[in-house]
Formats: structure tokens, sequence, C-alpha cells
């Protein structure tokens, strides 16, 4: 394993491959506020040079937290499919990237590799990637997932209704969800951050949305983003549910703080097997972001990038039905503009679709980021032309719950009309009944007037 | 809930205002209708509309029960549309609000009012606003420098210490520091508490203050500093205070109050109350989680 080269006849050295692969990110404000980041953009290139000349064994022999201290590096390894690894641990990274962007590589085959891989090898394959890299890759691979519908299938783009409330009134959700269905949102699932998480307001948060679901004969699914824990003792008490809802991320410490392990995560999938709502076999809505861990403080001094690979390695061993990647949400000290966010937002799709997950995507921002409305929907753009599966609806993109700004109702209807998408296949026809949008995808003459669903 | 009176004006108020808006507005510019001589108070303020009884839908099915639903959340809806984009009116005012939210964690302090209030300034380890967003580890240290002028310029063992820093919003501290500092000032006179020299901290996270209370060897110290700011909000600020704060304390020993604006704690008010708790961290020497209010 060699860690060194040369650029311009200079010598770039690296300790090991945790060093390596940190400096061979693009920059983030997050790896330079840990002291792990590039000093240079030459040792920048340099690392890049050295990762590429490295083979997936090197990589999986070299986890950025040892198997013995960390619960997620032991999920991660323990899923790796032998024969398959066989098979390419001798390519080098740089021969891994040429592969999956290859003619003769289909979607298929790159899933089927996907069982070999550990998190390094696919975080350090997007390290050398370009952002059109990026986005060519992961339009190649098709993840769908099934709760009570199918979604993320070619030709389809979803989006997540989340119309949030500062406190939690039923009302005033039903307000926003029902302005978001006018405008053809929601075939995702309709989900909600509450305010207040304990049992009895998950339960009728949970009740509601349901009854709303089944009244209207909505073809779609419900879940409610209080602590997984809680949301399991609202399930235990008969509310019901599609999906469970949890954050993780790429540490076991970083886990710990979020509440959770893997026992949990894999009780909470058992329990809604049997007492949720919707058939599956995809029940799990996983929330995942760039420097959770660092704002943590456990991230094993490794990069922002290999965690979030590491994160979706741990989230695959629950099969998904959504997996919906935030970066952007904590702030400056993770990501310091919308050049960082949107390269995050880019990587993590791709590394989510490479690791076999149905990726969506919330390219969000906060107020005190360097950023604004046209780098948001840009990278919106971007990533739709990768494939992702489904974006956010928020009301003209500012969630009035979590006071930060993600994509809007407006947005989604656009993305689709841009990209000739349709809606999945039973809500589009839910909504074509509806008259909120004409067999062409387009929105109708009466889409975007919420008072038609205050018929019943 | 609104009256069933108060739905009816939204209502008729509503309807007036599509059918204004309906006129169709001619090409020709008429050269007399720029009105320099118009006085500032006049001129309209988009960021002023109650977007809360706001419906841009044109024809809706049930336009009462749309203003109910507007009633019920501060979400943006009944927003309508230009194709599936945002009318121009939905656009500008949210670009507004995200506006004054940014400038107010992106501008500085302006040198006038410090120099006003007679304070004077400081800085954190953070050479400007990018490193104090990216480096919350330096926001909370200063140079040797900088410890040296605070020596040198305060009071030292005061029972209080008070000073304002901008944290996420400078637009807080031009909002709310010369109603609030006067008020804190005044109440702790009455109480005949010993209050050292306020000044003004650059770049500052909230455990500046630790550093701040070992320096000048305060029995209580209190920073006033701006909130992270939402849309539309970039005027709140907190007060936080502690006991003889030391440097990697715990959180849990800092006492906040939150929300200072004057949409929220009007600062005067705010200041009454903070001094009222300093008194009574003096009186029981505890702060945070130790002081029961």
């Amino acid at each position: 394993m060699k860690l060194k080269t040369k650029l311009f006849g200079n010598v770039y050295k690296f300790k090991d491959i945790k060093e390596l692969l940190a400096k061979a990110n693009e920059e983030k404000s997050g790896d330079m506020l840990l002291g792990i980041g590039a000093a240079t953009i030459s040792e920048r290139v340099a690392a890049k040079v050295v990762l590429s000349e490295l083979t997936l064994e090197d990589l999986r022999k070299n986890p950025v937290v040892p198997y013995e201290e960390d619960e997620v590096t032991r999920v991660i390894e323990d899923m790796v499919n032998e024969k398959i690894y066989q098979q390419i641990k001798n390519w080098t990274v740089g021969y891994f990237r040429e592969k999956i962007l290859s003619y003769e590589t289909t979607g298929n085959e790159i899933l089927r590799i996907s069982k070999g891989l550990t998190a390094e090898m696919v975080a350090a394959v997007a390290k050398l990637m370009t952002n059109m890299d990026l986005v060519y890759g992961a339009s190649k691979i098709r993840v769908t997932g099934k709760a009570n519908y199918e979604i993320g299938k070619a030709g389809t783009l979803s989006f997540r209704l989340q119309p949030n409330h500062p406190t939690d009134s039923i009302e005033g959700i039903i307000a926003s969800m029902m302005e978001g269905l006018s405008y053809g949102c929601g075939d995702a699932i309709i989900g909600i951050n509450p305010v207040e998480d304990t049992i009895e307001n998950t339960k009728r948060i949970m009740e509601a949305i349901n009854e709303f679901m089944v009244e209207w004969r909505i073809p779609t699914q419900t879940c409610v983003l209080s602590h997984i824990s809680t949301q399991m003792e609202a399930i235990k008490r008969g509310a019901p549910v599609s999906v469970l809802f949890q954050s993780v991320a790429g540490t076991e410490a970083a886990n710990k703080a979020f509440g959770i392990n893997k026992d949990l995560i894999q009780e909470a999938f058992e329990l809604i097997k049997k007492h949720g709502t919707a058939p599956g076999p995809n029940l799990m809505y996983f929330e995942t972001g760039q420097g959770s861990e660092m704002s943590l403080n456990t991230d094993h001094g490794a990069d922002e990038m290999t965690l979030e690979a590491r994160t979706y390695g741990f989230a695959r061993k629950f099969m998904p039905f959504m997996v919906n990647n935030v970066s952007g949400f904590i702030g400056p000290e993770t990501l310091y503009d919308g050049k960082q966010i949107l390269r995050a937002n880019l990587e993590d799709h791709f590394m989510g679709k490479l690791m076999g997950l149905p990726m969506g995507m919330a390219p969000c921002y906060t107020n005190h980021v360097n950023t604004d409305q046209n780098d948001q929907e840009t990278a919106t753009m971007l990533l739709a032309m990768a494939g992702a599966n489904y974006y956010m609806g928020v009301p003209v993109g500012d969630d009035v719950m979590l006071s930060y700004q993600d994509t809007s109702y407006h947005d989604d209807a656009t993305l689709r009309e841009l990209l000739n998408l349709k809606p999945a296949e039973e809500f589009f026809h839910w909504l074509i009944d509806m008259g909120i949008m004409k067999e062409n995808g387009k929105l109708t003459g009466r889409a975007g007037d919420a008072s038609i669903f205050l018929k019943k | 809930m609104l009256s069933e009176v108060q739905l009816k004006k939204i209502i008729e108020k509503v309807i007036t205002e599509i059918s204004v808006g309906d006129k169709v507005k001619g090409p020709e510019v008429d050269v007399k209708a720029i009105d320099e001589t118009l006085d500032d108070k006049d001129v309209p303020d988009i960021t002023e509309i109650d977007l809360k009884a706001q419906v841009l839908v044109p024809n809706p099915e049930n336009l009462e029960g749309l203003l109910r639903m507007k009633q019920s959340t501060p979400a943006r809806i009944g927003v309508w549309r230009a194709g599936p984009r945002y009318m121009t009116e939905t656009l500008l005012r949210f670009r507004a609000d995200h506006a004054v939210a940014m400038d107010a964690v992106f501008t500085d302090v302006s040198e006038k009012l410090l120099k006003e209030m007679n304070l004077f300034s400081v800085k954190t380890r953070c050479k400007n606003k990018d490193e104090y967003l990216t480096r919350p580890d330096l926001g909370r240290k200063f140079d040797e420098e900088a410890i040296e002028i605070i020596k040198k310029s305060c009071i030292k063992k005061p029972q209080v210490q008070i000073y304002a820093s901008d944290g996420l919003s400078s637009t807080a501290i031009e909002a709310n520091i010369k109603d609030i500092l006067p008020a804190i000032m005044q109440g702790l006179e009455v109480y005949g508490v010993k209050v050292g020299t306020p000044f003004f901290v650059k770049y500052g996270r909230v455990p500046a203050m630790d550093v701040i209370s070992e320096v000048t060897e305060a029995d209580v110290t209190c920073v006033l500093i701006g909130e992270r700011p939402g849309l539309a909000t970039g005027e709140s600020m907190s007060a936080y205070i502690a006991y003889k704060a030391t440097v990697n304390m715990p959180e849990s020993r800092r006492t906040v109050v939150s929300n200072i604006h004057k949409g929220g704690t009007p600062a005067v008010e705010a200041g009454a109350h903070i001094a009222d708790i300093i008194k009574q961290m003096l009186d029981k020497k505890a702060s945070g989680l130790d002081l029961k209010l």
C-alpha cells in the first residue's frame, strides 16, 4: 500500500488511510474545523492521486473506525458479500470510478457490485469524481422502495409532503397538507416533524393524517418524525402508521447520542412489520447528513463525507423505504456555503445509491449559511438530473416549525415538468381523478386551490 | 379563532384587493407618476402585508374556508402560482424575509452605535465573519492583546460584568442594546449592585463569557448576544447569565433569557427581568439548573 506521490516534483506523504480520505475531500468547513482537511489545493489533488491507486482491499482492511470499537463498522463489514468482494478486491479506486461510468456497466451490475462494498470504498470512489461524474454515475442506479406503494421507479419523481406546524395544531397541519396535495405533492409520504416529542402527541398526529389519507383514498403512506422509541410506543398503543422514522449517523457514538443502536432499529423494524398499516417490504425512513458526527463530537477524527457513507452502510441493513439526506441543515461549521452544500448533496445522493439505498434529497439551508434560494434551486435541479427518488415539499420552502428552507410544492411541480417525470403511478391516477393533474403530467387550472379538499 | 364578523371583514378586504389586482395595467409610463416628493412614511412596504389574511388564489372553490385555513397556520399557503412557479409577490416577500435574516448574520454592528453607547470593542480570535461562522472554537477565545485591553479598561472584581456581542445577529444588537443596557443598569442600581464596565465583543460565541468572567473576576457575568435569525426576524437577542463562570464549565450552569425583541419580550421589559435574575444569582450564589427561579 503506497501512501506517497509526487506532483510537479514535490513529494506528498500521508500517514494512513483515514488521513488520506480526509485530504482527498473537496473543501468542507467541517473537515477544516477538525484540522484534517488538505492544507493546499495541491495536497488535495495529491491525496486523490494516491487514493486512486489504492485497491478496494486496502480500504476494506482500514476502516476509519476499527471493527472492535464500533458497531457501525461491524454492521457494514458483516454484510459484505464475500463472493462479490473476491471479484472486485484487486480493483484500484481509479479503475472502480471508470467501471461505474463505463457504458458496459449497467445500473443492475453496479447494484450487484454494491453488495461487496464497504463505506470507505464508496466514499473513496466518490472523492475521485467531479460533480458531473456524480450526477452521471448516480443516474444509472435505480433503487425503489415500497411501503403501501412503490416509489423511485424510472420516469417518476415523488415528494414527501412536510406540512409542519409550530404548535402541532392538527387544523394547521391539515391546511398545509391540503395545499401540498393540490400541487401534486405527497406521493412519497406524508410526514410531520412534531414539536412535542411525546407518545400522546405522536399518536394524535398519526391518527389525524391516517384518517385524512383513508378518507380521501390517497395512494401514499404516513409517518410522524418523533424519536423512534416514541413512535414505537404510539404504535403499541394502537396508533395507525405506515413507516417508522429515525435520524441515523456513521459512528456508534453518534447513534448513541441520537438514542439508538442496531438492536433498537431492528426491534422497531420487527414492530412495524407486524403492527404497521403498510404491507412493505420497506418500512423504515432514515434521515442523514454530513457533519452530524462532528457536531456531536463523535467523529473519531474521520472526515464527514466518509462518515456519511458509513451511515448509508448502517441504514441498508434495515431495507429502508426511503433515506433522506439533509446536508445543509446543520450550518456553516459543517458546510460553509452554497458550493459546499451542493457538492455534499451530489456526493451523498451518489454514495447512497451506490450503497443500494432509495435516496431522496433535501437540498436545504439555514439562515446563517452563505447561500440563498438560487443556490438551492441549482442543487435541486442537478439532483433531479442525477435521479433522486424524491424531495421534500414545504409551503414556499419555509418550514415554520424547523426554521430552515427546503424545496417547495412549486419546486416539486416544476421539476416534474422540466424532466418529464410523473408522480408514482397510483398517486398520478388519483391526481387525475381529483382534477389536479392532466394526463401529460402538467397541473390543471384548479391545482393550487387547497379549498377543493374542504368538501367533505 | 376568528369570529364570523372578523372573517367577513377579511373576505370583503380580500375581494376588494382581488378586484383591484384584476385591473389591466397599461404599458405606458406616466413620467409624472414617478414621485420623488413622496414622503418616506407613505412609501409602501411589502413586508407589512399580513400574510395570514392574504389569499392569492384567484377563484377558489371556497374562499371563506381558505381564509380559515390560513388563520390556522403561519405557513405560506393559498399563494397560487405562475405556471408552476411562485407569483412575483410571494417570491419577493420570501426573498425579503430571507434577506433580512442573512443581513442580520453577515453585517457588523456599527462603530457609531458602539461610540454612542460608550462601549469599547475587542475581538475574539476570529479574523472575520467567515472564520466566525466556520470556527465556533475560535469565537470563544481571545488573544493576549484583547485580554490586556479588557484588563486595562474594566473595573476589577465587579459584582456584575455585562457585555454585548454580535453572535449570529448584529441586527439584534442594533435593535435592542440602547433599550436593554440602561434598563439592566438601572435595575441593578436600585438593588445597590456594583456593575463593571460594559463593552462589546466582536465575533463572539456564548462561551466567550467564561473567559470574560475569569479575566474580570466578576461574581456574575451576563452577555447580550444576537440569536440565529429565522425568516423575517433578524432582531431577536438572548441574554446568557452565569454565576462565577469558568472556562469548560457545563452548559447547564447558564441561565438564558431568549426571544428579546419587539415581537417577543421587549428590550426594556427584558432588562428589568434580567436585573432581577442577576440579583437572585448574587443572593443565592448559583445560576442555571442550580438556581430555582
